[in-house]
C-alpha cells in the first residue's frame, strides 16, 4: 500500500530529492526507525511535533470528561478503575510530551500553544459526559477509536513515537475493555440503566466517527504523512474498520446504532454507514463544541493557578544549588 | 447549630440492606473494633475522594499522576478496612454499602481529611499532616494482635511511607521556595493546624482496644508525629503554629464521633449520588 502511495504522490518524484532526502526516504521505505539525533527533513520534524503534540494534548484534556465522574463513580471498585484509567491518560500525555521533546520542542512550549488555541486536541473531548453510561461509552467507543488509530502507529517511522505507542496501546486496550464492561453491566441492569446506555451510544456514535478526521477526499497532507510513515492508514480505512468492529459489539449489548442507513454490504465485506455531520466537526474544531470553553478553560486555569507551585519548586532548586556551590 | 453526634442519629440500621448472612459470632470488643475500622477506612475514603477532585486540574502533569495514584492507594485501603468493618459488624454490609449508604453522622473520619482542597498548598499540607499520622498509625497496626488488622496495615504501610516521603519533600521545597510559595504553605499550615489535635484524642473505644492489645492509644502516637512535623517544618523554614485551640476534641464533637463539618455532607452528596438515585441497581 505504501509503495503505491509514493508513486501517487505526484509532483515530488524521487529524482527531485536531494541525496540526503533520498537517503532518508529510503530508510523509511526499509522500515528503519528514525532516531532523535539523526538528520530529518524539517517538514517531517514539524509534522511530527504537530501530530505528537496534538495527541499529548488530547490525553491531558481527555482527563476532564472522565474526571467529571470519578467523584460520582457508583462503587469503590469502579472509582478505583476510573482513577487508574485517568491516571494512565496523564501518563500517556507524559510519554508523548517526552517524545515530542526529542524533536526539539519543550513541554512548556507545547502547553503554551494549547492554551493560546494555536494547537488543538481531539474534537471528541469537547462533548459532555452526562451519565455514568458515558464512562462506558467513552471507554468502548472513544478508546476503541483511539486504538484503531494507534495500533498501526506502533510501526511508525519515528522511534520514540513508535515506542511510546506500544505502551499506550497496551493500556488503551485495557481501557476499552473496562468501558465495554460498564456497558454490559448497564445493559443487563434496570430499564433506566439500559436507557442510559442507549442514550450514551446515541450521543457518542457520530463524534466517535469524527475522531478519524475528515473523509480522505477532504484530507490534506495525508499522502506525505503516509510516505513518511507517520500516518499508516487513511482516515476512511480506519473509520470503516472501526464501524465493522463496533456494530456487532453494539448488537451483543442489545443497543441500536443511531444510523437508520447502517447495513451490511456483502460485496465490500463491511458495513455501509452514514457520514457524521462534518459541519458539526468543523464547528467543534473551531471552538464551538458544547464543552470547548470549559475544557480549555479548565486547563488554562490549572496552569495559571499552579504557577506559584512550579515557581516555588524552581526557587527551591536554585537555593539548593546555591547552597551546594557555597559548601564546595 | 452543630449537627448531632451519631449516637443521636436514629435508624442507622434501616440504612443497611436486609442482611441475609448469619451474624458473625460476637467477638470481644466488637463495637470498638468496628469503630476503629470505620475510622481508619473512612479517613482513607474521604481523603481519597478529596484528592481525586484534582484529577486533570493539578499544577503539573506529574502532580496529576501522583495525586491520582495516592487517591487510588487510599481507595484501595478503604475497600479493605471497610470490608473488614462490615465483616466484623456481622450485619451483612459490604464496603460499598458502608461507603455509599451511610449518612454523614455515621462517618467516622477525622475533620482534617474532609477539609476542602482549596489551593494546592492546602492540599499538600493536609496530606503531609495526615501522612505523618497515618504512617505512625499503620506502623502500630502492623504489630496489632489482630492478624486481620496487621495484614491490611502491612500493605497500607508501604503506600503511606511513600505518601509521607512525597508530601514532606514538597512541603520542604515549597516552604523553602519562593516568597509566595512560602506564604501559601504557612497560610495552609495555620488554617489546618487546629484540625490536627483530633488525631490524637483517646475515647472509650480507643481505650478498649488498647486494653485488649489490639491498638495502642492514639495519644501514644503523638510524640513521633510531633518530631516528624517539627523536623519537616523546620527544614521548610515554616513557623510552627504552637498551641492553638483544636477542633473536634470535646466529648461531643469531632469526626471520630460522627460530628462533622458542613463540608462532608456535600462531599457525600456527590459521592453517593448514583447509589441514592437508583437504589439497588448494580453497576
Amino acid at each position: 500500500m505504501y509503495a503505491q502511495l509514493v508513486t501517487t504522490e505526484g509532483g515530488t518524484p524521487r529524482e527531485g530529492m536531494s541525496d540526503q532526502e533520498r537517503a532518508f526516504q529510503e530508510r523509511i521505505d526499509r522500515n528503519e526507525k528514525i532516531e532523535p539525533k539523526e538528520w530529518m527533513p524539517e517538514g517531517y520534524r514539524k509534522t511530527l511535533i504537530r501530530q505528537i503534540g496534538q495527541h499529548a494534548h488530547s490525553e491531558i484534556v481527555g482527563q476532564l470528561p472522565e474526571g467529571n465522574w470519578i467523584g460520582r463513580a457508583p462503587t469503590l471498585e469502579r472509582k478505583a478503575i476510573l482513577l487508574a484509567k485517568v491516571q494512565d491518560e496523564a501518563g500517556h500525555g507524559l510519554y508523548l510530551y517526552s517524545a515530542a521533546e526529542t524533536l526539539g520542542v519543550s513541554r512548556d512550549e507545547l502547553l503554551e500553544a494549547l492554551h493560546s488555541g494555536k494547537m488543538k486536541y481531539s474534537s471528541i473531548f469537547n462533548y459532555p459526559t452526562l451519565t455514568w453510561a458515558d464512562m462506558g461509552a467513552v471507554g468502548w467507543l472513544v478508546d476503541g477509536a483511539a486504538i484503531m488509530n494507534q495500533v498501526p502507529l506502533q510501526r511508525t517511522s519515528y522511534g520514540p513515537y513508535a515506542r511510546a505507542m506500544i505502551r499506550i496501546c497496551k493500556e488503551e486496550s485495557f481501557h476499552q475493555r473496562q468501558g465495554y464492561d460498564i456497558m454490559m453491566k448497564m445493559c443487563a441492569g434496570t430499564p433506566e440503566q439500559k436507557a442510559m446506555a442507549q442514550d450514551a451510544l446515541n450521543r457518542f456514535w457520530y463524534p466517535s466517527l469524527m475522531m478519524f478526521g475528515p473523509s480522505d477526499k477532504d484530507s490534506v497532507h495525508s499522502e506525505q504523512s503516509m510516505a513518511w510513515k507517520i500516518k499508516m492508514n487513511t482516515n476512511d480505512e480506519l473509520r470503516q474498520r472501526f464501524v465493522d468492529q463496533t456494530v456487532p459489539q453494539a448488537e451483543y449489548l442489545g443497543l441500536t446504532v443511531p444510523d437508520p442507513d447502517l447495513r451490511w454490504n456483502e460485496d465490500k465485506g463491511g458495513y455501509d454507514f452514514s457520514e457524521p455531520d462534518w459541519s458539526e466537526f468543523y464547528a467543534v474544531i473551531a471552538g464551538n463544541g458544547p464543552c470547548n470553553a470549559e475544557r480549555l478553560g479548565a486547563r488554562v486555569k490549572a496552569w495559571e493557578d499552579g504557577a506559584w507551585f512550579r515557581d516555588g519548586l524552581m526557587a527551591h532548586a536554585d537555593k539548593a544549588r546555591a547552597r551546594r556551590v557555597a559548601a564546595e | 447549630m452543630p449537627s448531632l453526634p451519631d449516637v443521636m442519629t436514629p435508624a442507622l440500621e434501616t440504612l443497611a440492606p436486609a442482611g441475609q448472612p448469619a451474624p458473625a459470632p460476637q467477638e470481644a470488643n466488637r463495637d470498638a473494633l468496628v469503630e476503629w475500622l470505620l475510622r481508619t477506612g473512612d479517613n482513607a475514603l474521604i481523603l481519597g475522594q478529596r484528592l481525586s477532585e484534582w484529577c486533570g486540574h493539578a499544577p503539573a502533569l506529574e502532580e496529576d499522576i501522583a495525586l491520582a495514584n495516592q487517591a487510588l492507594d487510599l481507595i484501595g485501603q478503604c475497600q479493605l478496612w471497610l470490608g473488614l468493618a462490615g465483616a466484623v459488624e456481622g450485619r451483612g454490609r459490604t464496603a460499598d454499602d458502608l461507603a455509599f449508604l451511610r449518612d454523614a453522622g455515621a462517618f467516622r473520619n477525622l475533620l482534617l481529611v474532609e477539609r476542602p482542597n482549596r489551593d494546592f498548598g492546602h492540599t499538600l499540607m493536609r496530606q503531609f499532616l495526615f501522612d505523618a499520622f497515618h504512617l505512625e498509625l499503620l506502623e502500630a497496626a502492623r504489630a496489632s494482635s489482630d492478624p486481620r488488622i496487621a495484614e491490611i496495615a502491612a500493605k497500607a504501610w508501604k503506600e503511606a511511607a511513600y505518601h509521607l516521603e512525597r508530601s514532606a519533600d514538597l512541603v520542604v521545597r515549597l516552604g523553602d521556595g519562593s516568597a509566595e510559595s512560602h506564604d501559601r504553605m504557612q497560610a495552609a499550615l495555620a488554617a489546618l493546624w487546629s484540625f490536627t489535635g483530633e488525631m490524637f484524642t483517646d475515647d472509650d473505644h480507643d481505650r478498649a482496644l488498647a486494653d485488649a492489645g489490639v491498638m495502642p492509644l492514639p495519644s501514644s502516637l503523638r510524640p513521633a508525629w510531633d518530631r516528624t512535623v517539627a523536623q519537616v517544618l523546620d527544614e521548610a523554614t515554616l513557623t510552627h503554629p504552637g498551641e492553638v485551640w483544636q477542633q473536634g476534641i470535646t466529648d461531643m464533637g469531632g469526626g471520630k464521633r460522627g460530628v462533622h463539618s458542613e463540608h462532608l455532607g456535600h462531599l457525600l452528596a456527590q459521592m453517593q449520588f448514583l447509589q441514592r438515585a437508583y437504589p439497588g441497581a448494580r453497576w
